[in-house]
């Protein structure tokens, strides 16, 4: 169950191009698993910016005398993360959380592949925590535009058992995409599972790697969100059903976390022929 | 209506707030399309403590809605074009105002239609159904029968609208007209649903707005054009609440449109409101229904106020008061030699 919290900050400091915010956020670490998000309301008391802004959970510790806290990772977009990154220790944020579906683990130890474009790497480490814990393989690919959009990559050495560093203008590790090198590292592990986080083409071209090596996608999705609760009904995405439907379901409540098989990544931005309840000719 | 005399100091107020039979022990309801079907806000907000929730709008069948962007941020406010997506009367009737009424939660039921007809099947569907407090109506749906003209913004298709669902549907539950300020006059539209057999009117609806992205040059919304809601229409609603409170006294208002604390509340109260809908501030804050009624209770008894209802339309009172104080005045200094 969400909280909603006045939440003190903690920590904020750059790293690489992003931002790290850590949170003194009472009730919400412990109930936190990996993949949930928060919505942070931005602009103070009374700001004109009146949308919660989302971010999926870096890290969470529970506990101690004034709460537990909660990480967040961010690249400053627009105002609203701009007003973020210029907050101070001891500023009061308005925070609800933990929100959306967490990642599935997988019941037995089997290998898995963590692919994350980004600041998309910031919520695969709680999950690479997790899925160590069970026995399971872990290899990560972190893959960004240029060397400083990387975030995690020495986390991600200390705690798989492999990293795979990718960049789009080759100035830190293979030049090229994260889907590169996916396939190749997906058999020589004899990956079960491919867990993603970042841009929504990054996610699509994973989901159909992973379906190509026989391997089960999860993928986070990043759809702009008004609530971040499920009321808005703005962040929604082409689903597929167990019954073969497809519907717009909320990446917030629904979501964050998806089959990769299910979403029909093509669609994503639009309502496809046969989505229930589309418009059909000659109106409703 | 009474001339009420402030009395200095606090006190207990009396909060309940009546819209024709509708009857609430709280002022401030949710608003449609703001809380989905209340669920999701269970985890920040005392459901049954507040006047109602009122539902997304719900139409016949299952609607898609529209694609992606469906929102933009705009100051003090957004622009939305979600585009009635919803599961049809069937499933809300079976799952959300199921769960609504098992938990004894007033609910007010929006419908929205696209043509008299869906408006008429809606109303008969739910007339049997229990745990309805209201219904709210929303016209600002285009009519496909009338080459896509929205009801809101005709007299004589809004009348329709609501004759037939106030004609099909449970004559002890109210209906009030959800009206767009989208309108040359909308006390001529507040005319026609009210001759139709509207109980009250709910003001107002989003004004309809654009958002154009300067990176990609062309509008944000997938739907391209949507509903502007927020802080930043709040003096538009304010404007029509006045109006029509001005035409008809004693018709019943459900007043929103960018209230997002309890002094904006009372500016609706003082502008002829008896209740309001807290929409867009719910975005910002789940709890925000609780916590505007709260600070409303304050003002009101910090005012002196006993009672909630003593206040609606008030404004109307002191501006008569004001004009005639300065008139006597003018006359006083007129007789002066």
């Amino acid at each position: 169950m969400p909280v909603q919290v006045t939440s003190e900050v903690v920590g904020l400091r750059r790293t690489g191009a992003y931002h790290h915010l850590t949170l003194l956020a009472p009730g919400i670490p412990e109930a936190t698993r990996p993949g949930h998000f928060v919505a942070i309301a931005v602009g103070g008391e009374g700001s004109g910016m009146l949308l919660r802004r989302a971010f999926s959970i870096h890290r969470v510790t529970p506990g101690g005398p004034a709460g537990g806290t909660v990480e967040v990772v961010f690249a400053t977009h627009g105002k609203g993360t701009r007003w973020l990154a210029d907050r101070r220790r001891g500023d009061k944020l308005d925070v609800i959380g933990p929100l959306g579906r967490p990642f599935t683990l997988p019941k037995e130890p089997v290998a898995c592949v963590l692919v994350a474009g980004g600041y998309g790497a910031a919520p695969l480490f709680m999950l690479s925590e997790a899925l160590r814990a069970r026995g399971c393989r872990v290899d990560m690919i972190l893959g960004a535009a240029t060397e400083d959009r990387l975030f995690g990559v020495l986390e991600a050495k200390r705690s798989s058992a492999s990293v795979t560093v990718t960049t789009d203008d080759g100035s830190a590790g293979i030049r090229g995409r994260v889907t590169d090198p996916l396939a190749e590292i997906v058999r020589a592990s004899d990956a079960d599972v491919v867990y993603a986080c970042g841009p929504m083409p990054m996610l699509a071209s994973v989901a159909a790697v992973a379906a190509d090596t026989g391997a089960h996608s999860q993928c986070a999705v990043e759809e702009s969100m008004a609530c971040g609760i499920g009321v808005c009904m703005t962040c929604v995405l082409p689903v597929q059903g167990v019954d073969g439907t497809t519907r717009m379901v909320r990446s917030c409540t629904d979501g964050p976390v998806f089959r990769g098989s299910d979403v029909r990544w093509a669609d994503v931005g639009t309502v496809p022929a046969g989505t229930l309840g589309a418009p059909v000719a000659g109106g409703h | 209506m009474t001339v009420h005399t402030p009395v200095p100091g606090p006190g207990a107020v009396d909060m309940s707030s009546a819209l024709g039979r509708l009857v609430m022990p709280d002022p401030v309801l949710t608003a449609s399309g703001c809380a989905a079907a209340g669920r999701e806000l269970a985890p920040f907000l005392d459901l049954r403590a507040i006047g109602a929730v009122v539902t997304k709008s719900i139409m016949l069948e299952p609607r898609s809605g529209r694609p992606t962007p469906r929102m933009a941020e705009t100051p003090s406010g957004m622009v939305n074009s979600i585009g009635l997506q919803g599961p049809g009367i069937e499933e809300f009737i079976a799952k959300d105002l199921r769960w609504l009424r098992e938990r004894g939660i007033r609910t007010v039921v929006s419908i929205a239609g696209g043509s008299v007809q869906e408006y008429q099947k809606l109303a008969q569907r739910l007339r049997h159904e229990p745990g309805i407090a209201a219904l709210e109506v929303n016209i600002s749906c285009p009519n496909v029968e009338s080459r896509g003209q929205v009801f809101a913004c005709d007299p004589f298709s809004a009348g329709s609208v609501v004759q037939v669902v106030r004609r099909h549907s449970a004559p002890d539950v109210p209906v009030l007209a959800k009206l767009s300020p989208d309108v040359t006059d909308i006390v001529a539209i507040a005319k026609s649903v009210l001759d139709a057999g509207a109980d009250g009117v709910s003001l107002i609806n989003t004004l309809l707005g654009m958002v154009i992205d300067p990176d990609t040059m062309r509008p944000t919304l997938g739907g391209m054009t949507g509903g502007l809601s927020g802080p930043a229409i709040r003096p538009v609603a304010v404007r029509a609440v006045w109006q029509v409170h001005a035409a008809f006294p004693r018709v019943p208002i459900l007043g929103m449109g960018g209230i997002r604390t309890g002094q904006d509340a009372f500016e609706f109260l003082l502008a002829g409101a008896s209740a309001v809908s807290v929409g867009t501030a719910v975005f910002n804050d789940p709890h925000a229904p609780a916590r505007i009624s709260a600070e409303l209770r304050d003002i009101l008894a910090a005012r002196g106020f006993a009672s909630l209802s003593d206040a609606v339309g008030l404004g109307h009172t002191m501006q008569a008061r004001h004009v005639a104080a300065r008139d006597a005045r003018r006359a006083a200094q007129e007789d002066t030699p």
